[in-house]
């Protein structure tokens, strides 16, 4: 079966290709080379004056795990304004800030995203993780894996261990816990709000262990890096959400010494201290770090106004921030000697001050920094607002005047905060497709995806080209995934599941021994019963095929 | 759905899991010969006894109408139950991940009601959990960090028999030092047995009044003055003791099992307990600890909410997810008439059997099960762990293990028969 899609704008950024009138062509999910003049056209798609593009990849949205499931259950007010009933194709859910998983993959799909990763997944809950996303259709996905606050890595490094076996540790966690990246959550910070201590410095010693996050952040981007995992370490860093933590933000990228990292939700962590309420924007200050560094990147994690819920594994942060929680209820957990969890949900008012420059600050980092390679669309679903906002945040990113109008009903103080106004970017076509394509793909690894060479697959996604971006970007008029149409102006027609997208660099064996041991010492369960096996996968995904992605030499 | 590992050889089999408590514990030893199963270390009565029953004759292993019949002519006949029934319930709900997944997908092309046959427990955490929300802790961080249990109301020991064992009594930590965690009981004491090595103390009081103790402790922890001389039948001086010794803890945790506080509006008592944790927690750290979900209570709520986006007690009926955690109790719909079809899944003790009632009911139960009416279909189902593999949830709701086949059985699994009956109706109706 060859398909052609004829006659559409092509963004493909890895290509170089801008907008230049090209025809696709696909055959067994794949893109393929034009065929020959005898080859017949089994399929074909007239897309002039659409917009092509790959799907889109999110590479930060809390889709699944324990941290989601206490959301949903903690909001049926949430849920039960936005019902999804069953039809002959797709099944009953429910959506808005927390939504169920089937919800989460239509909805996904029909905004003409294809791929979407996890960012927190504990290795004890790992296994309900990817159940969860098993049962999220339409897309690909794949999951970080969170280390930095458990007890092992933290034992580790405070016994000063050769680091060759903190990367056998890592790259076991990993091949056990099926993961493609790593992620560290304000770092040793959740263990040692475990022994009742409130902040955690940069170079705050652990009350027990009597390490420090910049340790910790520099021994986990050292095995990363030495490991060959294609992402580079992600990190939440210290001081969520505190007014001067723009300062722990870049004291962190320099404790990665030059390897690469990932900041997420960068907004969250670009705050200064300055005017009448100790509260400023530190977006330039962050940008400019990250223009000059080249391993650095980011993702903005903007928020938007409205009712949302924020999930975090920042058990020490989402305690400190309970009395904001709106409605006015929140959970908070230690989990397992290995890592936390705090759920509350939230509504950010664009007539609250912090809040409207929190928005303003996000922006601000869309449109100071200078490389779209090294900055992601995200509103660190759901935690700044739910992923269904995107076309809205892409509407701000594309259009100044659209962008000061609501600059305009924001609190008069914050506006007076930021340079917004003055910052004349406007975000192209083209780079909407590096922050949403090109971009994470080529970050987390994922040669096939992303891009709209041949040998890519085919998760393709057509646009009608309207002046009003957010209308335009939600509700693609054609997605394919896997070359088939699964989605038809902007509604489900044909129900996918996706794939699962792994990393599993080398390790010594030996560790496994180690780790047996931790867990039958100190733990409640057995390590063995940690690792999630290929089967087991299958099973979850609806047969979902695991791709694992090579390490770099 | 495919299963991931095949039945094991005959022998000794270590790292067994135990799927008959909340605690999930995955370390047993048990022995095979032939179809018996005999657990050789790491059980409890309650793993004995699930483990050990006499495996049931292959015969007969499905009803229709009291008559002996394939399991294909029973799963027919379910589904014609189902097309015909104007609202049907889906509870028992006994059972383990892929059999919650086949039970949703069941509920909605019947427009089910789905509820547990423990969710009675679960509410009474639930209303909490959404009014207020709570600081809770898990296993591993009790073994490793609680230096204070207080014990509110439950009979852990009966319900979790090792619980003290794997969370209590363990000689060292992560943290170096002694272990030493010193256990409270409040309300009822320690049962048949408490925690070896630990220092224990006991107030006795009226589990029902529970609620006033933890007003108290609260306000006294919160250095407010109170006139009262006692609270719960208890002298106040006691509790300006316990207040203190929370305070003073470094660790401190409150363990309460819903499914003992049995009483109207016992989720006030659990909100109780919440807000002391809470307010604690402004100068020390502490946690609750809600024990529960045996029976696969908490694999089944976990499935309903990833999928739906709410959990137990949830009505299919209309086509999109309507949950009402007072309406939708199948045993009050079963006693008040308002449905008109029963299917019960109950795969881990023959002993749970459905409500007695006048409606067609249909049976998925452990091989072997009495029931006291019969049925109109009987399916005898493989016990997740037993006869063949599944996951199911702990307590926490954190971990999901991994359960193994221990002996070859011809019996299905929950979730191939509600997968069967699914199919079967598709065939039977375009519903």
């Amino acid at each position: 079966m060859l398909t052609r899609l004829s006659g559409g704008r092509v963004y493909d950024p890895a290509h170089g290709i801008i907008g230049q009138v090209r025809d696709l062509f696909i055959r067994d999910g794949r893109l393929v080379a034009p065929p020959g003049p005898e080859e017949r056209i089994d399929r074909e798609y007239d897309l002039s004056d659409r917009v092509v593009m790959a799907g889109a990849i999110d590479m930060h949205t809390h889709i699944g795990g324990g941290k989601l499931n206490i959301a949903r259950a903690m909001l049926p007010e949430d849920h039960r304004g936005d019902l999804l009933a069953r039809t002959d194709l797709t099944r009953a859910s429910s959506g808005h800030a927390a939504p169920g998983t089937f919800a989460t993959g239509y909805r996904y799909a029909e905004m003409g995203y294809t791929a979407c990763f996890e960012p927190a997944i504990l290795p004890v809950n790992a296994r309900q993780a990817h159940m969860e996303m098993g049962d999220t259709p339409m897309v690909d996905k794949g999951g970080y894996v969170m280390l930095g606050s458990d007890d092992f890595l933290l034992r580790m490094v405070a016994a000063g261990e050769d680091h060759r076996r903190i990367n056998d540790y890592v790259a076991w966690t990993l091949a056990a816990t099926q993961c493609i990246g790593v992620k560290v959550v304000n770092p040793g910070g959740i263990s040692a709000f475990k022994f009742n201590q409130r902040m955690l410095n940069i170079d705050e010693r652990h009350p027990h262990y009597g390490v420090t996050p910049r340790d910790i952040v520099r021994v986990l981007s050292r095995s990363v890096h030495e490991l060959g995992i294609p992402h580079p370490l992600h990190v939440h860093a210290s001081n969520l959400g505190v007014p001067g933590s723009a300062e722990s933000t870049l004291q962190t990228i320099r404790a990665a010494e030059g390897r690469p990292i990932h900041l997420t939700h960068i907004q969250f962590h670009s705050y200064g201290t300055e005017g009448d309420r100790k509260f400023s924007s530190g977006a330039a200050r962050i940008a400019e770090v990250i223009n000059h560094t080249a391993g650095a990147s980011c993702d903005v994690g903007q928020i938007l106004f409205g009712q949302t819920v924020t999930a975090s594994g920042d058990s020490m942060a989402q305690h400190r921030n309970a009395a904001h929680a709106s409605p006015r209820k929140s959970v908070i957990m230690d989990i397992e000697c290995e890592a936390g969890c705090g759920v509350l949900p939230f509504r950010y008012r664009d007539k609250n001050f912090v809040n409207a420059l929190q928005w303003a600050i996000g922006l601000e980092i869309f449109l100071l920094i200078n490389d779209p390679w090294r900055v992601f669309l995200t509103t660190d679903h759901p935690n700044g607002a739910p992923f269904t906002s995107y076309p809205h945040l892409i509407r701000l990113l594309m259009d100044r005047g659209f962008r000061n109008e609501r600059l305009g009903q924001l609190h008069p103080d914050a506006q007076g905060m930021t340079t917004l106004k003055s910052l004349k970017r406007e975000y192209t076509l083209h780079e909407i497709a590096i922050l949403t394509r090109a971009g994470p793909a080529k970050l987390l690894g994922l040669d096939d995806l992303g891009h709209l060479g041949v040998g890519a697959r085919a998760d393709i996604t057509v646009y009608r080209d309207l002046r009003d971006r957010e209308r335009m970007f939600v509700a693609p008029e054609y997605v394919f995934k896997d070359g088939e149409v699964v989605v038809r102006d902007g509604r489900v027609v044909a129900v996918a599941w996706g794939r699962y997208h792994v990393v599993r660099p080398e390790y010594d064996r030996g560790i496994e021994r180690r780790v047996g041991e931790h867990f039958d010492r100190y733990q409640t369960m057995r390590a063995e019963h940690l690792r999630i096996s290929e089967g087991e996968m299958g099973d979850f995904g609806h047969g979902a095929e695991l791709v694992t992605h090579p390490c770099r030499e | 759905m495919p299963m991931p590992t095949a039945p094991l050889p005959p022998g000794t089999i270590h790292d067994v899991t135990c799927p008959f408590c909340g605690l999930v514990c995955d370390d047993l030893v048990v022995e095979t010969t032939g179809p018996r199963l005999h657990v050789v270390a790491n059980g409890c009565p309650l793993a004995v006894a699930g483990f050990e029953r006499d495996p049931a004759s292959d015969g007969a292993a499905a009803r229709v109408g009291g008559r002996p019949a394939t399991v294909g002519e029973a799963v027919t006949a379910a589904a014609r139950l189902l097309c015909e029934a104007r609202q049907p319930v889906l509870a028992g709900l006994a059972t383990d991940v892929a059999g919650a997944r086949a039970a949703t997908q069941l509920a909605e092309r019947a427009g089910a009601v789905l509820d547990h046959m423990n969710s009675a427990a679960g509410v009474r955490n639930l209303l909490v959990l959404q009014d207020s929300g709570w600081i809770t802790t898990t296993l591993s961080e009790v073994r490793n960090h609680a230096d204070l249990l207080i014990v509110a109301g439950a009979d852990i020991a009966r319900r979790m028999p090792r619980f003290f064992e794997r969370c209590i009594g363990n000689r060292e930590t992560l943290f170096g030092g002694e272990r030493r965690c010193d256990v409270v009981y409040l309300g009822r004491g320690p049962g048949s047995e408490g925690a070896a090595g630990a220092s224990s103390t006991v107030i006795e009081c009226e589990v029902i009044r529970l609620h006033e103790a933890f007003a108290v402790l609260k306000a006294l922890a919160g250095g407010r003055t109170i006139g009262a001389t006692e609270a719960a039948g208890v002298p106040m001086a006691r509790w300006r003791e316990l207040a203190e010794r929370c305070r003073a803890a470094r660790y401190g945790v409150i363990a309460w099992m819903a499914a003992d506080l049995d009483f109207p509006q016992a989720d006030l008592t659990v909100q109780g307990i919440c807000e002391f944790v809470r307010d604690l927690n402004r100068h020390t750290r502490f946690a609750g600890l809600p024990l529960g979900g045996s029976e696969g209570e908490t694999t089944a709520d976990a499935v309903l909410l990833w999928q739906s986006g709410f959990g137990l007690r949830t009505s299919l009926a209309g086509g999109s997810p309507d949950q009402d955690v007072h309406h939708y109790s199948a045993e009050r719909m079963v006693r008040r008439g308002e449905t008109d079809l029963l299917l019960w899944v109950s795969s881990f003790n023959a002993a749970r059997t459905p409500p007695a009632s006048d409606i067609p009911t249909i049976v998925l139960g452990r091989a072997g099960m009495t029931l006291s009416q019969e049925p109109a279909v009987f399916i005898a189902v493989g016990t997740p762990g037993v006869e063949h593999a599944g996951h199911l949830f702990r307590t926490d709701r954190v971990v999901a293990l991994p359960l193994r086949a221990l002996r070859p059985s011809p019996l299905p699994s929950a979730a191939e028969v509600l997968t069967a009956i699914d199919a079967a109706m598709r065939e039977l109706t375009p519903c």
